[in-house]
């Protein structure tokens, strides 16, 4: 017993005491800055990005497409800029949307959250985690919110094993055609009224399979999304912050 | 022989693999495969013209050797049957499924011919995945458990069936495919090198390093490229920080599948400044972004190696402390012991691959048998342990974890701040015209073996992508037979195969 006591004394405490002030290294690729100037690479980045997420005319970035693989920076550091700024969820898919000189943080647009949403799960939210075609990326970084250091079970806010049990679904990956139906059956179980939200690239856009024939996106289509939460994958301080948001919670 | 030989990361003109007749494709597999120091790495059908080839690639892990093959069928010639040669060989099992699936040539004797993935490109257009064949047994004294496709945890999506008397499991089936995304023929259909890069750290996010670390080696193997000493150590090093982090969450997640809070929370906290650091150095936790063709935009520079060595110089004895007292308590080894095994004879007729061929008694790991960066100049002994249960399974990632950091500290005492590698170019490469080029890598979870081909104006044509839980699902089906199905859980996550991967 003394050994796990002196185990437990050298473990410590772990938790990230504000999750919504903690900083991330300066090369996390986060919320993006893109310089008003005009460099004369536009085009040129617009051709190198991978998911075309770069649109021209005027130029901007389609967060909702980035797979955050930072080359545009690289072929231009003076046109754009990855800051650390990890708080990108939204509510508003347009604001997704990165003009040039937009310097502002990403925010949630509380005339669109629905009134039930707050209503009911501001202080307890269960959410039903469905990985239609993930990479398992998304997904180990979800649950990476609930282990010791992110810790988002202090809001309520946890992910259960049943749909019958949960307030709403997080979908990630780009939804395969083989998963389609298994993810209508997940979310008609779950009890109204419910959330849907998207996590990550892959499930906001296509992501890098966007063009793959072996999807079947229409389920997204069909229902209203109450959050976007960009990132490849997403970082659990996104996810949090951007559900916190969402709820319109006062943190501690 | 009527084979070439040649070794890992080596581009080979299709002109110079042996085209054999069936019967002697037939009897050259299988008399190579007769002997264990052979085992498959791929084994696929791609359309040349009107004609499906076969290619085989059969490594010899002792002289560092892979075997080509190939034999040719009409396209037209439609459910053409060929004798199966996983009735001699049921390694090939998984192989012959997919070609049965994707060109429809029947294997007459395969013992278990059921559709492998129901890919949006298959043959039989009209299959779908609601109507897979289970097996049934049916007698008023079994009863079955379906799971899935939507597991309970925060997992991807796998169908299992179990067949059961009471709480034990006599047969469980594994149904998978619900993952698939049409990954390999997106890396021919996208036209730039960067996009099929993204690609590459999509097949699986769990092994982002593992895999992008593959494609990056068969593409400069394909275009001629050689790369500076001083990145095959860094990419080395990120190979092993991945099999460190990763193997670190599996033991978190053991501790909890058996109600030891303690060491699930410990042993997930210790995963975090692995993965912290990884960040640091690429801006992603994961690695994406790290592995480029030719270059790299993050060098491994003097900051970033004293971080590192601070990294892993404070979570050693961290590591130590709690794996010894994880190790020794006798209500988990209560639950490790003797569960889930896999008998090196099973491993070996399976032709299981990585941690799990190692922890049943089969030294078998690329790193060693067919060496590719940092590993040719350093040599790796990898560990092995007999028993194949779910605590050698354990003990193999504890091991694993120390020996990587042993490994890391190595290469970094080499590492100084002159000739750092060039920034990746985001440029085209040349690539072979009609050849055919592979890498192997050993991932944390076991070997990827990435396959390209090209054309006459050198444009990749097909590409074929092979991770290691393809050959090891079946193992796992394998291991639960006999127990309590309330073994299950652990049991799968001592395995922890992936479902992206194997669906593609």
């Amino acid at each position: 017993m003394f050994k796990q006591i002196e185990i437990l004394k050298n473990h410590g405490r772990q938790y990230i005491p504000d999750v919504t002030q903690a900083q991330l290294p300066d090369i996390f690729r986060g919320r993006p800055e893109i310089n008003p100037q005009k460099t004369g690479n536009e085009e040129k980045l617009a051709r190198l990005c991978p998911t075309g997420a770069i649109l021209l005319n005027p130029f901007r970035l389609d967060l909702g497409k980035c797979t955050f693989c930072g080359e545009c920076a690289f072929a231009d550091p003076q046109k754009v800029r990855f800051t650390n700024d990890y708080k990108i969820a939204t509510n508003d898919r347009q604001k997704l949307m990165i003009a040039e000189g937009e310097k502002s943080p990403i925010e949630i647009d509380s005339v669109l959250v629905r009134k039930e949403i707050t209503k009911y799960f501001k202080n307890s939210l269960k959410l039903r985690q469905i990985s239609a075609g993930g990479d398992n990326s998304c997904e180990w970084e979800l649950a990476a919110c609930g282990n010791a250091n992110f810790d988002m079970g202090r809001f309520g806010i946890e992910f259960v094993a049943s749909p019958r049990h949960a307030d709403g679904i997080v979908i990630t990956g780009p939804v395969t055609e083989n998963m389609a139906e298994a993810l209508k059956i997940c979310y008609d179980a779950v009890p109204a009224p419910k959330l849907v939200i998207l996590c990550g690239v892959d499930a906001i856009s296509g992501g890098i399979f966007a063009d793959s024939p072996a999807l079947k996106r229409n389920f997204l289509e069909q229902y209203p999304i109450d959050l976007y939460v960009p990132g490849n994958p997403v970082h659990p301080l996104t996810f949090i912050n951007g559900v916190l948001s969402l709820l319109k919670r006062k943190f501690i | 022989m009527k084979t070439i030989a040649v070794h890992n990361n080596e581009t080979i003109h299709l002109e110079k693999i042996p085209i054999l007749s069936y019967d002697e494709f037939f009897t050259l597999v299988s008399s190579l495969m007769a002997s264990s120091l052979y085992h498959c790495v791929n084994y696929f059908a791609y359309p040349e013209g009107d004609l499906w080839r076969l290619i085989g690639m059969i490594a010899n892990d002792e002289t560092h050797q892979i075997h080509l093959l190939s034999h040719t069928v009409s396209r037209e010639e439609k459910h053409k049957r060929l004798p199966s040669l996983t009735a001699k060989h049921y390694a090939l099992h998984v192989f012959e499924r997919e070609i049965t699936e994707t060109t429809g040539i029947h294997f007459e004797g395969h013992p278990w011919a059921k559709p492998l993935r129901y890919a949006h490109n298959q043959f039989d257009l009209n299959s779908t995945i609601a109507q897979y064949p289970f097996y049934k047994i049916d007698s008023p004294q079994l009863h079955h458990v379906g799971v899935g496709p939507i597991h309970a945890g925060i997992i991807e999506p796998g169908y299992f069936r179990f067949i059961c008397k009471g709480e034990k499991v006599l047969h469980l089936e594994i149904q998978l495919g619900w993952q698939h995304r049409g990954v390999e023929p997106l890396f021919v259909n996208k036209k730039t090198l960067l996009q099929k890069n993204i690609l590459a750290e999509s097949i699986a996010g769990d092994t982002a390093i593992g895999h992008t670390l593959a494609f990056v080696k068969m593409m400069e193997a394909m275009g001629g490229i050689e790369i500076p000493r001083r990145l095959s150590i860094e990419r080395t090093i990120a190979l092993e920080l991945e099999r460190i982090a990763i193997h670190l969450g599996d033991l978190s997640a053991l501790c909890a599948d058996v109600g030891y809070q303690l060491g699930s929370a410990v042993f997930g906290v210790l995963r975090t400044p692995v993965i912290n650091f990884t960040q640091l150095w690429c801006g992603n936790r994961l690695g994406k972004g790290l592995l480029r063709v030719a270059g790299s935009h993050y060098p491994l520079n003097l900051s970033l190696k004293a971080v590192l060595i601070q990294t892993l110089d404070e979570l050693e004895p961290q590591f130590k402390r709690i794996a010894k007292h994880t190790f020794k308590s006798t209500s988990i080894l209560e639950r490790w012991e003797h569960l889930g095994r896999l008998s090196v004879k099973q491993a070996e007729l399976l032709g299981v691959v990585g941690m799990a061929a190692r922890s049943s008694g089969i030294r078998r790991d690329i790193r060693l048998s067919h060496p590719f960066e940092a590993f040719k100049e350093f040599p790796y002994e990898p560990v092995v342990f007999k028993l194949g249960d779910i605590y050698s399974r354990a003990l193999l990632r504890r091991r694993e974890i120390e020996k990587s950091m042993e490994f890391i500290k190595k290469l970094m005492a080499i590492l100084d701040e002159s000739d750092l590698p060039a920034p990746y170019a985001q440029e085209q490469i040349k690539l072979a015209p009609e050849s055919l080029a592979f890498s192997l890598t050993e991932g944390w979870r076991g070997e990827i073996c990435h396959c390209g081909i090209t054309d006459k104006q050198g444009q990749l044509i097909y590409y074929k992508i092979k991770d290691p839980s393809l050959h090891n699902w079946m193992a796992l089906s394998v291991a639960v037979r006999n127990q309590e199905i309330s073994d299950f859980p652990v049991c799968n996550k001592s395995f922890n195969l992936s479902y992206c991967g194997h669906d593609l």
